[in-house]
């Protein structure tokens, strides 16, 4: 029995080192030397400040920006850490709405924000229906990517927004638009940040 | 469903294949000691281990020693992961300030990681420090999944040996499980998912001020090194708690296209690797179809269900049509960058094998597009299934298939040469029966208590989903959810975790004297009379004994919740 146990425990010992400090901290000091950008978690400074990551969604809600799709993420409830509260965008506490297809109350949520999006967005909602992604939260709630034709849903409020012609702004969506990995895999996307930095730069909200 | 969602299914079908084989061959080297081009760099590693060990690779195992051996192992990791959970708070890399585990959850993680579960009821980013991520969670996500391979080896070790006394050894098993196979693959996935946008650094989370002003503190960690392994091991449990939904886990359509192919590359591999240790490939490649044809027919229904979407949703005029530039159908807890076609597919693959991990919110499909991976899962995990446990999985029902095969020509079932007598028999049914009588009796007392009807979040049958399916991840070992269930809570935990263990250690310990019976017995050269096991008419059996199986055992709970839940969302009832 202890002959038996003696080496459960040596070789737990062992492998704790090896695969649980060891390997870690190799890979750590290869992808440092490799990919600091990305090890670091993509993060993007302007002005020397860090604004976010370029992977991570962040909150848009200014019409002259581009809006990043519903998140669903929450936070514990300062009041009450039993409870939790929702939090949009919380990048320290991950999820989804997890909501069941046949809730009432999440199809009415869903009704409440193809209400919004399209008083926000007028003149898209007159000449056609809501991208689905526009009004459904991401499995994340940190999803960083609008489909093209959520970003095309807004491009006149954004134009109007800005001041902007809309087929300048649709020359920089379409720049901005990544295609299918290697034309096949995914989907193609638009980053919400890249391109409201990209906006920033190229067209500044003048006050 | 659209053509591009179609191709990319077909590409990852071969890509998948493509890679199964020459890994298989390799996997097959390493469990039968021969040198392999890896040899040079890691025997040295290998032959360290024992020496500290205490562990005398040249001495073999009777199954009993051999199953104890394991048990053992996996106590003392569970014990020690659940100790560094308890006391995390006072332990080095905690930037985040992480706080003890609670008992009952830490109970419940412990168990859900030695048992390559990887349940997830608690949420990363916000509970464990990143000291608890490596030696904790990284560690067993190796261990775990060593374990499984092992049992495998020591299986097909029965089929192999004639009047032997002994199964192998499993500290050497589970030792080159690890070094030779899943250490260097996880140490290369992980550089590639760096290089993709995965972080791995220990620095402290960062407070960011967005660009309107608002500050979002974002959660960083050593990701990648226990994201390749808990992809490539079929463990499945996140770093962060949105798991691979997350951008920081699966940043692109190209990682993630990597990762869903290492959920099922491994265990695809042993599968040839079968084949190649019993001395006919044949035999590997009957199995490779029939788990193949299952884990396309999922693919299908799951792609087809959440490409239609929620005709809920369809309702309020929404444009939820496919094409280039939208991914249309039901995007509620998917990501814009995988689509449809990328969730349903990790859906499937990540149920067909015992990996847990999602790539979007499987609580949100539709009836249908959900009812898939808990099928995956209600069938025993055989389709690939985890590492080693699904293919002792499979030849369980292997087992059983050729034993209904003699009955109906009257003839002693014999399998690869050895004959499966009463014994064999006995201990397969245990195996399989084992599975739903853990799900359905934990679950209906779930459905009774009022500890378990508090956890639904979901009114009407997709409520009895979420209860349905977190008991039949939990006994599959799979850790995938409807998540929307709040499993956080002492019932669930310690029902959950008790359901982990019988899925568990009840199903290899019976495999394992399976094992040890099989080698005692001599083998026969086949003869005219032998069933043969390696043509389509087996493949056709063996996926009806599957089907027949899991769907008698399964149905009438099914039709209580999925299948009512589509009937009425096609009809217009919401709850």
């Amino acid at each position: 029995m202890i002959k038996q146990l003696l080496p459960s425990l040596a070789l737990t010992i062992v492998l704790t080192l090896l695969l649980g400090l060891a390997y870690p901290f190799a890979v750590t000091g290869a992808a440092q030397a490799l990919f600091p950008r990305q090890a670091h978690g993509s993060l993007i400074e302007k002005d020397g400040r860090v604004i976010g990551s370029e992977l991570i969604a962040q909150g848009f809600a200014k019409p002259e920006y581009f809006h990043p799709r519903p998140s669903a993420t929450t936070a514990p409830d300062p009041a009450d850490p039993a409870k939790t509260i929702p939090t949009p965008y919380n990048a320290a506490n991950s999820g989804g709405s997890n909501a069941a297809p046949t809730s009432k109350a999440y199809v009415e949520s869903v009704r409440t924000l193809v209400e919004q999006v399209e008083a926000e967005n007028p003149e898209s909602a007159r000449n056609g229906p809501v991208p689905v992604d526009m009004v459904t939260a991401s499995g994340s709630g940190l999803d960083p990517d609008i489909s093209p034709e959520a970003a095309e849903f807004q491009v006149p409020r954004v134009a109007k927004a800005r001041g902007v012609s809309e087929e300048a702004l649709r020359a920089l969506v379409t720049d901005r638009t990544r295609p299918r990995t290697f034309g096949i895999l995914g989907e193609a996307t638009v980053n919400v940040l890249a391109l409201n930095l990209a906006l920033d730069a190229r067209f500044p909200v003048r006050r | 469903m659209t053509a591009a969602g179609i191709l990319q299914i077909l590409l990852f079908c071969a890509a998948v294949t493509a890679g199964a084989i020459p890994l298989g061959a390799y996997m097959a080297r390493v469990y039968s000691g021969e040198r392999t081009w890896l040899s040079p760099l890691l025997r040295p590693v290998e032959r360290a281990i024992y020496k500290i060990c205490f562990i005398r690779p040249e001495t073999e195992q009777h199954w009993t020693a051999y199953a104890f051996a394991l048990l053992a192992f996996n106590l003392v990791g569970l014990l020690v992961l659940y100790a560094v959970m308890r006391v995390q708070a006072f332990l080095p890399f905690d930037p985040a300030g992480q706080s003890a585990v609670a008992p009952d959850l830490a109970w419940n993680t412990a168990v859900s990681f030695a048992t390559n579960t990887n349940w997830q009821n608690y949420a990363g980013e916000s509970t464990l420090s990143y000291l608890t991520q490596m030696v904790g969670m990284t560690v067993h996500n190796f261990t775990s999944a060593a374990t499984g391979m092992a049992v495998l080896v020591a299986l097909i070790r029965g089929f192999t040996r004639r009047q032997a006394r002994t199964v192998g050894n499993f500290y050497v098993d589970a030792v080159r499980s690890i070094i030779h196979i899943l250490l260097p693959a996880s140490a290369l996935m992980a550089l590639f998912l760096v290089w993709q946008g995965v972080p791995q650094n220990l620095d402290a989370y960062t407070a960011a001020t967005t660009l309107e002003g608002a500050t979002q503190v974002i959660a960083q960690g050593p990701v990648a090194s226990q994201e390749a392994i808990k992809m490539l091991g079929t463990n499945g449990g996140g770093f962060f708690n949105a798991n691979s939904a997350h951008p920081f886990e699966n940043p692109t359509a190209f990682s993630n296209f990597v990762e869903m192919a290492a959920i099922l590359l491994i265990p695809a591999g042993l599968v040839f690797s079968f084949g190649r240790m019993v001395a006919d490939t044949r035999q590997g490649r009957a199995l490779f179809l029939a788990m193949g044809i299952l884990l396309v027919a999922g693919i299908a229904v799951c792609y087809q269900a959440e490409a239609v979407g929620n005709p809920a949703l369809s309702r309020l005029g929404l444009d939820v049509t496919a094409g280039d530039n939208a991914p249309g159908g039901n995007m509620e807890g998917k990501e814009v960058r995988f689509g449809i076609a990328n969730s349903a597919l990790w859906a499937t693959a990540t149920t067909a094998a015992s990996n847990g991990s999602v790539n979007s919110m499987l609580d949100s499909y539709t009836p249908i597009g959900g009812m898939v991976p808990m099928v995956n899962m209600m069938l025993g995990e055989v389709v690939f299934g985890g590492t080693g446990s699904g293919l002792h999985g499979m030849i369980v029902f292997v087992i059983l298939a050729v034993f209904i095969a003699g009955l109906m020509v009257g003839r002693t079932p014999e399998y690869l040469g050895k004959k499966i007598e009463a014994r064999e028999v006995k201990l397969a049914v245990l195996c399989i029966l084992i599975f739903p009588l853990a799900i359905l009796s934990l679950g209906g007392l779930s459905m009774v208590l009022p500890a378990g009807l508090a956890g639904m979040s979901a009114p009407g049958p997709h409520g009895l989903s979420e209860v349905l399916y977190a008991f039949t991840s939990a006994a599959a070992n799979n850790g995938s959810a409807f998540a929307g269930l709040s499993g956080n809570t002492p019932y669930y935990n310690s029902t959950l975790g008790v359901a982990m263990l019988i899925g568990r250690f009840l199903v290899i310990v019976p495999t394992l004297a399976i094992a040890g019976s099989l080698a005692a017995k001599k083998i026969v050269p086949p003869s005219a009379g032998t069933f043969p096991t390696h043509g389509g008419l087996f493949v056709g059996l063996l996926i009806a004994v599957i089907l027949v199986v899991g769907g008698l055992t399964f149905f009438p709970v099914l039709a209580l919740g999925p299948i009512v839940e589509h009937l009425l969302l096609a009809a217009g009832t919401l709850f």
